[in-house]
């Protein structure tokens, strides 16, 4: 494989670079569909449902698109070239889990037997979803150690809110009010947000220089009001922080409650489980860990585990098996939080997560965080002469590293945006600590791709001092270059036209 | 089955080059005595035959809406619209599946195009000014439409209308809990939001008035009044809407609506029992700032070109940390690109058709429900596609009998309403025939 960024990686054509709206696209009358005339006679809509409702005429609905079937299809096929993916491109994006997004799970998904079912369907309809998350249950139950889990939330931060809720649900039932959670300073940004939403104050722990939480600090902030702590492990440098149960046992001594961010799972899978090390709730990520796609963003989803005296807590309703052995909802939970989203969940992700977890089992999960480990390390060791590592191995899935910019104007941003002209997504950058970059491999990549991805590196780490101007101003290879984020926002033009 | 790559030499070269013997020996952090011994207690892997043969069994034990065996009359937030082949194709392609969200603006452009096109059509859809690109569903957006009302409005009493989706209450209690938002319910009388108890609880203290129209009941709600009285005291309308009544009823510009919310569903999602859908959020642009969740903008990149990006970024926890005004990192991004491929591709015409054949359908059903024996319409307001029935014969046998034809007729009321024990309510989508409309009729008639 090449590791100098080729002009035919480019992912579109100079033709079609400036691709138009579609609303500067199609003619008045076109569309993309057919639907048969309705077979009932037409009301007089004003007199059924007055004329003051409707929409004179019709709505005009003025710049809506009208295009046809062929210029539809050829705009998203587009669009759809104008993108990185990781069916395309290689993602080491640190704290996301860009994994290979199995085939075999949209499959399943597009099934008409799942796809096609109503949420307010008879029971005897559907024992084969209630079955699929009862089973998905149990697996995240097993994984975590926790006592029981909800599949209900919508995303890893509905899951931080939905788990911090019943912290503070569980404290209530014991007749106290703590106000504070505390932090890390290498917490996901969602954590102290959640902690606003759930109307706590989130207080920041320091780590130690070697990224670990300082537990003396640690001991200095917690006490009788602090709700809980919020903690990621393996932390957000990516080093699994060996003091946990120490953490734990403070945390615990002050009665307050060990939240885990479960955004680094694909560390841990059949390695060690949260409870273990004395997690009292955490939060799953499919999205990350269990292989279901980001699709552009979403949807993902965030199921939650907790511990035994958390489980009154739990949202409703739950997914349960009965006597009998068929499958269904329990609302009854004296002291549930209540629903914190619609119907019971992000069913289609949840679905994909079962089936990747029911195709690696115990032994493929164990495989997967064992290859994702040796994937970062490996890198790490690659690249350990060209960067500098503020962090001693060994890593758990990720690490970070930072540049090493000599003299050269150039920062973090750049060499990331260097990347894309390789054909490498960006890593994550600039957190947790300045000028970093976090890289995450995951367990799915070759290591054809991973040592393309250390020449990339290196080849990077040359032009830096060599051609800093090429790093400063990529990418070039792509249809835009950087954008002018400032003005963007300055005035913003969020709709078309303006 | 685990989707590695890395074969057993390959591995000993890797940690040859890490300078570590075994594997385990990356994990020397983890004490022994929290380390997993043998295998997780999960069943062990198995390969893709297996995986599908057990898929194929799940699947069996479900009943779908396929209209071959079973017709589909339920609504109540979800309902079974057509969904066009190329909406599938396009939003399956894999570029789109597997990309990730677009904060690398130059590696993005797709996607950011899409959500651009995304929030316009559903200014178009809706009349009003502004959109994000999507929360996770209905409930959360209602519930984030409350917040930012109290934060524009710096009041923290709401009006929360009993006619709104159940969940959305539901959830919107449970995510508002820990904040000083005071809600107040305003009860229906006749299947529509009482004027009178609406009147008597507004107040110059009041945030906004929090409303579904058409309304889980079906009915069609006096928005435009409501607003005007709404406004009077300097409180917002957040309203949640039904995408597809857009294609017919007056949209929520007209109704001088400030916040409009919804579930996008309808758009070109399938019910997939009840998610993942799409939560819909729009405003008027004063309030833009102030706005939940992504929000994709224009600019030009270094040589002027024409481009997009995600803009107003500093309202984002990433930022803002405790500060930010909401948590939600992600969005539907899948589920927004396929309302708008779903939109494009039904263009104009194809909205209002759909709108304007649920409607027919709806009232020519409901006119041979209402003449039958032993079923009345439960309401006398305007509807779009739903309505509820009230029969003399207990409701769950009628729900039973149909269903043992293959009909799911609709939803029990007495789940939500005790006042409605003896009332089911039916939904009616462009999908359903004439001929499924008449099967329905005559089993209701049989019971």
């Amino acid at each position: 494989m090449s590791v100098m960024p080729a002009e035919e990686r480019t992912i579109v054509t100079p033709a079609e670079a400036d691709h138009p709206l579609l609303f500067e696209q199609g003619a008045p009358g076109a569309t993309a569909v057919s639907l048969p005339e309705s077979d009932v006679p037409e009301i007089d809509a004003a007199s059924a449902i007055g004329a003051e409702y409707l929409a004179e005429d019709a709505p005009e609905l003025p710049g809506f698109p009208e295009i046809g079937e062929m210029d539809l299809v050829r705009h998203y096929t587009r669009l759809s070239h104008r993108l990185f993916s990781v069916d395309e491109n290689f993602y080491p994006l640190g704290s996301c889990t860009m994994k290979y997004n199995p085939r075999v799970n949209e499959r399943a998904a597009a099934m008409p037997e799942f796809a096609n079912l109503h949420p307010y369907q008879p029971i005897e309809d559907v024992q084969g979803i209630l079955e699929t998350l009862f089973h998905l249950r149990t697996y995240l139950e097993e994984i975590s150690g926790l006592s029981e889990v909800t599949l209900q939330p919508s995303a890893g931060a509905q899951g931080e809110m939905t788990g911090l809720m019943m912290i503070n649900a569980y404290h209530r039932s014991r007749g106290e009010n703590r106000p504070k959670v505390l932090t890390p300073d290498s917490a996901h940004g969602t954590n102290p947000a959640t902690c606003t939403m759930c109307g706590r104050q989130a207080c920041t722990v320091k780590s130690r220089s070697d990224g670990r939480v300082d537990l003396d600090d640690l001991r200095a902030q917690v006490d009788d009001q602090t709700a809980a702590l919020m903690i990621t492990n393996p932390n957000t440098v990516g080093v699994f922080d060996e003091q946990i149960s120490d953490i734990a046992a403070i945390v615990h001594g002050c009665g307050a409650q060990l939240y885990l961010d479960g955004a680094n799972m694909n560390a841990l899978l059949g390695i060690a489980r949260p409870a273990d090390f004395g997690v009292d709730v955490m939060h799953f990520n499919t999205h990350k860990t269990f292989s279901t796609p980001h699709g552009c963003g979403g949807p993902g989803a965030g199921p939650v585990g907790v511990a035994e005296h958390l489980r009154p807590h739990l949202p409703v309703p739950q997914v349960v098996r009965c006597d009998d052995g068929s499958y269904a909802w329990c609302e009854d939970r004296s002291k549930s939080i209540g629903k914190v989203r619609s119907f019971y969940g992000q069913i289609g992700v949840l679905l994909r997560a079962f089936v990747y977890i029911r195709a690696l089992g115990s032994d493929g999960l164990r495989n997967a965080s064992e290859k994702a480990v040796l994937s970062a390390n490996y890198l790490a060791a690659r690249l350990k002469d060209r960067y500098h590592f503020p962090f001693p191995p060994p890593y758990a899935h990720e690490f970070v590293m930072v540049p090493r910019f000599g003299s050269a104007r150039v920062t973090e941003l750049d060499v990331a945006k260097r990347l894309i002209d390789y054909g490498i997504h960006p890593p994550t950058m600039s957190w947790p600590i300045q000028h970093c970059l976090m890289i995450e491999p995951t367990e799915t990549e070759s290591l054809a791709t991973l040592d393309h991805f250390a020449e990339a590196m290196i080849a990077i780490a040359d032009e830096v001092e060599q051609d800093p101007e090429t790093v400063r101003t990529a990418p070039h290879n792509m249809p835009v270059r950087r954008m002018d984020e400032v003005a963007a926002s300055r005035k913003p033009n969020i709709r078309w036209p303006r | 089955m685990d989707y590695t790559q890395i074969t057993e030499p390959q591995t000993r070269e890797m940690l040859a080059t890490i300078g570590v013997e075994r594997i385990d020996d990356l994990f020397k952090d983890i004490p022994t005595s929290q380390r997993q011994a043998g295998l997780l207690d999960i069943p062990r892997g198995i390969s893709e035959p297996e995986l599908l043969t057990e898929l194929d069994r799940l699947a069996r034990n479900n009943t779908p809406c396929d209209d071959a065996n079973t017709v589909c009359f339920l609504g109540a937030g979800v309902y079974d619209h057509f969904i066009p082949t190329v909406v599938d194709a396009l939003a399956n392609q894999s570029e789109f599946v597997t990309a990730y969200t677009p904060y690398q603006a130059e590696a993005s452009q797709g996607s950011l195009q899409a959500f651009y096109e995304f929030q316009t059509m559903i200014c178009q859809l809706t009349g009003m000014d502004v959109a994000n690109a999507s929360l996770y569903e209905q409930a959360t957006a209602v519930a984030e439409g409350v917040l930012m009302a109290a934060a524009v409005t710096k009041r923290n009493r709401v009006l929360i209308c009993d006619t709104l989706h159940p969940d959305a209450i539901h959830v919107l209690r449970t995510l508002t809990y820990e904040q000083p938002i005071e809600p107040v319910k305003i009860p229906h009388a006749g299947g529509a939001i009482d004027m009178d108890a609406l009147k008597s609880e507004l107040n110059d203290a009041t945030a906004a008035v929090i409303l579904q129209s058409p309304n889980f009941l079906g009915t069609i709600e006096r928005v435009a009044e409501i607003a005007t009285l709404a406004h009077d005291v300097g409180a917002l309308v957040v309203q949640s809407v039904d995408p597809i009544s857009c294609g017919v009823l007056k949209n929520h510009g007209d109704l001088d609506v400030d916040i409009a919310v919804g579930e996008g569903q309808p758009l070109g999602i399938p019910m997939s029992y009840g998610g993942p859908f799409l939560g819909l959020f729009a405003c008027r642009e004063q309030y833009m700032r102030k706005m939940p969740g992504r929000i994709v903008g224009i600019t030009r990149d270094l040589d002027g070109k024409r481009g997009f990006c995600l803009t107003l970024q500093t309202r984002e926890q990433h930022i803002k940390r405790q500060r930010a005004t909401s948590n939600v990192c992600t969005n539907q991004g899948l589920l927004a690109l396929r309302a708008a491929i779903h939109m494009a591709a039904m263009g104009k015409e194809g909205i209002r058709t759909v709108a304007r054949q649920c409607l027919d359908k709806a009232h020519y059903l409901s006119e041979k429900i209402d003449a039958l024996d032993g079923y009345n319409l439960k309401f006398d307001t305007p509807f779009f596609r739903e309505f509820v029935v009230q029969t003399t014969h207990p409701v769950d046998r009628v729900l039973e009998h149909c269903h043992s034809r293959g009909i799911l007729a609709g939803v029990a009321m007495k789940t939500w309403f005790d006042d409605l024990d003896d009332c089911f309510m039916v939904a009616v989508t462009e999908k359903r025939t004439r001929k499924q409309l008449d099967d329905l009729v005559e089993a209701l008639g049989s019971v």
